[in-house]
């Protein structure tokens, strides 16, 4: 049900519309969703809108806690 | 993100996980709702490794296409093969569930006619406000992570005052299902992993009630395989702690309050009432429809179809057993043999994310049986 | 079902069951039977054929003229035979333009010279407009046999080399028909396979090149006639970067996307890796891989194993339908 992905705003328009890049796929997105959304910012896409804006801090420590788990095994 | 499937990390928290199903009374019994979990469970080889830590896996009614009723798809099919010049635009998956009509894919479209498959709802407004002449039907199926999509569509159409578009809506809520699993007492769920991107836009406070009157832990994950598992990990905590609670295992991408925006959208444009769903029966406030304000923009008004919500499965399908977690696929005495993924008999082997096509594709090396 | 479905032309386990419940049956004979890519003939020839109906006709990195020829010459190259001949069929459509045929033609006249192969017969028709779509193209194609492929001699320890990353056609063709609003650098990667002749001689088994159905399919093909599991290592699998997020948005399984200029070879054990030198010398070879082998530790007779990334163990099942995108 949730098949959505993470992509950096790469263009952002004052109309809502824009694109995500998604290692290195463009996708065209609506943001209309997260008003309060930048350019350079990584959102969740889903059926060709964004519907989350990332934490890049909860991003970094979910993967140092990653790094700490290969780590530990 | 490829830390989050780093074989080292994943055995990490299998040991973890093995260690606290260990320090349980009973074996634990966690129901994933949502049809990428399952997906993913399975697409990683996860469900084996987590049977031999000692946690099953229950799938739920976490589908979208699966739940939805055969009236709805027929109307679908109706409109594509009974009037002359009209688009059928919808999610790939939708165009291969069974009916007794066929399925949208081996429908015969009316003269002038086609259906076609879209990644957004906006590609069939788009097409809408290409051609005037034509009618377009989007045939919309999704829980929270989608309807906020659909609604903005069905609102830019009507401020736009289009004639030519409409949608056919199949909108479910997750929270309603998870109160309809624990009230039928048929399956006993020790623990539930929520579905990551429905809680993008409802946040954590819907589950709360899981917690707070049955009493059932719970944790909303991601989708990668560490992802999940951090999520049963957390889930088998609560449940040693004897503290359930909504936990958020998906912080980089979640806000606990959700996104009020998309709600806000939901909320104008759609009204709650009790939906008709596949296996589970009506339940209250489950699923969405549209306000008055939009009901030109309701594609079942519009062409004046009367749908048919309540009706006979197939032949002997028991998709709505699968959709309770009764019965895992193995347990239907059609999967694999009249029921396959060439000649589905219900929507859960036409999905990809139905359970029972996830289990032929990948979980047919497990156990056999119910 | 009383018609027709578009699965049974998807390369899948319908269009199989096709062959083998109506086709067999209407002409079957010790040749056919073997179902191989192309028929192997007494004298040493092989003969194939192939028909082409893409849409669109044109898209990155090639068209249907260059399908039309290297479609054909690859399926003689996997089954041990160095393509000479070509016939070459077309089935237009009234109001085609001249200017959109004229540019076919030279693609399949460079194809035709890169591969070495010469057309020496053909045909031309043409059907009322609407009755078919622009251009349809049939080739079938003879090759002097160099070597037979000899699945019966496939052991444990033999080793699985894939010859470079996956999905790049099926991905460029989807970009031109322009859906779905994405957008990526991708070109379709068809080319002649004939680099890999050689290995015949050196004692290559058995070839497939990864078409219609994905590397999945045809790996199965190999997997559930063979009396060894067949493992597979998801790790080593090459994939574009492209590929990887497009099939990630849409929610495709890359091992079940088409390619048109890739091919698996089963290598006699302890020669993979003379095999992958030879292989990696060519531009077209360069990403080639070992992906996996034929063992006995792991699975039964006739099974297809992925070792996933995540370090877990699931089948591989072959392609059952037409590939969809996924939506949630």
């Amino acid at each position: 049900m949730c098949l959505a992905v993470p992509a950096k705003i790469t263009r952002l328009e004052p109309s809502g519309l824009g694109t995500v890049d998604y290692i290195g796929t463009e996708v065209k997105a609506n943001f209309s969703l997260v008003p309060q959304a930048k350019p350079g910012d990584w959102v969740i896409i889903h059926a060709g809108f964004a519907i989350s804006v990332m934490d890049a801090q909860e991003a970094r420590e979910t993967l140092r806690l990653f790094r700490e788990l290969a780590e530990s095994s | 993100m490829k830390e989050l499937r780093d074989p080292k990390a994943i055995a990490r928290l299998l040991a973890d996980i093995r260690d606290r199903a260990r320090r349980l009374p009973d074996r634990p019994r966690l129901m994933e709702v949502c049809g990428t979990h399952t997906m993913s469970l399975f697409r990683h080889g996860l469900t084996p490794r987590l049977a031999e830590a000692g946690v099953e896996m229950v799938s739920g009614p976490g589908c979208p296409v699966c739940i939805t009723p055969d009236g709805l798809h027929e109307a679908a099919i109706d409109l594509a093969a009974g009037i002359e010049d009209l688009t059928l635009a919808t999610f790939g998956d939708m165009t291969r569930v069974p009916t007794r009509k066929g399925s949208l894919q081996t429908a015969v479209p009316a003269a002038g006619s086609r259906i076609r498959i879209v990644y957004s709802p906006e590609e069939a407004l788009a097409e809408a406000e290409r051609e005037p002449g034509r009618q377009v039907v989007f045939y919309g199926v999704g829980f929270e992570t989608t309807i906020p999509a659909i609604a903005y569509v069905v609102k830019r159409a009507a401020r736009a005052r289009l004639r030519n578009f409409s949608v056919l809506p199949a909108l479910w809520l997750v929270p309603p299902a998870l109160k309809a699993v624990l009230d039928s007492d048929e399956v006993a769920v020790t623990g539930f992993i929520y579905p990551g991107h429905v809680s993008a836009v409802i946040g954590v406070e819907p589950y709360a009630f899981v917690a707070r009157d049955y009493g059932v832990p719970g944790a909303v994950a991601g989708f990668e395989p560490g992802d999940i598992l951090l999520a049963v990990r957390s889930v088998l905590d609560q449940s040693l702690e004897g503290r359930p609670r909504v936990a958020l295992e998906y912080g980089r991408a979640i806000r606990p309050e959700g996104n009020p925006t998309a709600r806000a959208v939901m909320e104008e444009v759609c009204a709650p009432f009790d939906a008709e769903w596949r296996g589970l029966g009506r339940i209250p406030r489950s699923g969405l429809r549209f306000r008055a304000k939009f009901a030109r923009l309701d594609a079942a008004k519009k062409f004046g179809l009367s749908i048919k919500v309540k009706g006979k499965p197939l032949a002997g399908c028991r998709c709505g057993d699968v959709l309770r977690g009764v019965i895992r696929p193995q347990g239907c005495p059609l999967f694999g043999t009249k029921c396959s993924p060439d000649s589905p008999l219900g929507p859960c082997m036409v999905s990809y994310e139905g359970a029972c096509l996830v289990h032929y594709k990948y979980g047919r090396r497990e156990r056999k049986g119910p | 079902m009383k018609r027709v479905s578009l699965d049974v032309g998807g390369g899948g386990r319908l269009m199989r069951e096709f062959i083998a419940g109506r086709i067999l049956p209407a002409f079957g004979n010790p040749i056919l039977s073997e179902l191989a890519d192309s028929g192997l003939l007494p004298g040493g020839l092989a003969f194939t054929t192939d028909s082409y109906v893409v849409d669109p006709l044109f898209f990155p990195g090639g068209d249907i003229g260059t399908l039309a020829v290297n479609g054909t010459v690859n399926d003689l190259v996997v089954s041990g035979a160095e393509p000479r001949y070509l016939s070459f069929a077309l089935i237009l459509e009234e109001g085609l333009e001249w200017e959109v045929l004229d540019r076919v033609l030279r693609s399949v006249r460079k194809a035709a010279k890169a591969a070495g192969v010469r057309i020496v017969t053909g045909d031309t028709k043409v059907v009322r407009q609407g009755q078919g779509d622009k251009i349809f193209i049939n080739t079938a194609g003879i090759g002097r046999s160099l070597a037979r492929p000899r699945s019966g001699r496939i052991r444990p320890g033999d080793e699985i080399i894939l010859t470079g990353a996956l999905g790049d056609h099926t991905l460029a063709v989807m970009m031109a028909r322009g859906e779905f609003g994405l957008s990526t650098k991708v070109r379709s990667d068809c080319a002649p396979l004939l680099f890999l002749l050689p290995l015949w001689k050196r004692g290559a088994l058995w070839m497939r090149d990864v078409t219609r159905g994905g590397l999945a399919t045809v790996l199965f093909e190999l997997a559930e006639n063979l009396p060894h599991p067949v493992l597979v290592d998801e790790d080593r699998i090459p994939l574009s970067r492209a590929v990887r997020g497009a099939s990630d948005l849409l929610g495709i399984d890359p091992l079940y996307m088409a390619c048109e200029g890739k091919a698996v070879i089963v290598a006699p054990k302890g020669r993979a890796g003379e095999f992958l030198r030879a292989i990696r010398r060519h531009p077209l070879g360069r990403k080639a891989e070992i992906i996996g082998r034929v063992q006995e530790k792991v699975g039964r007779p006739g099974e297809l194993l992925l070792q996933t990334a995540a370090g877990g163990l699931r089948l591989l099942e072959p392609l059952t339908s037409e590939l969809l995108p996924r939506i949630c």
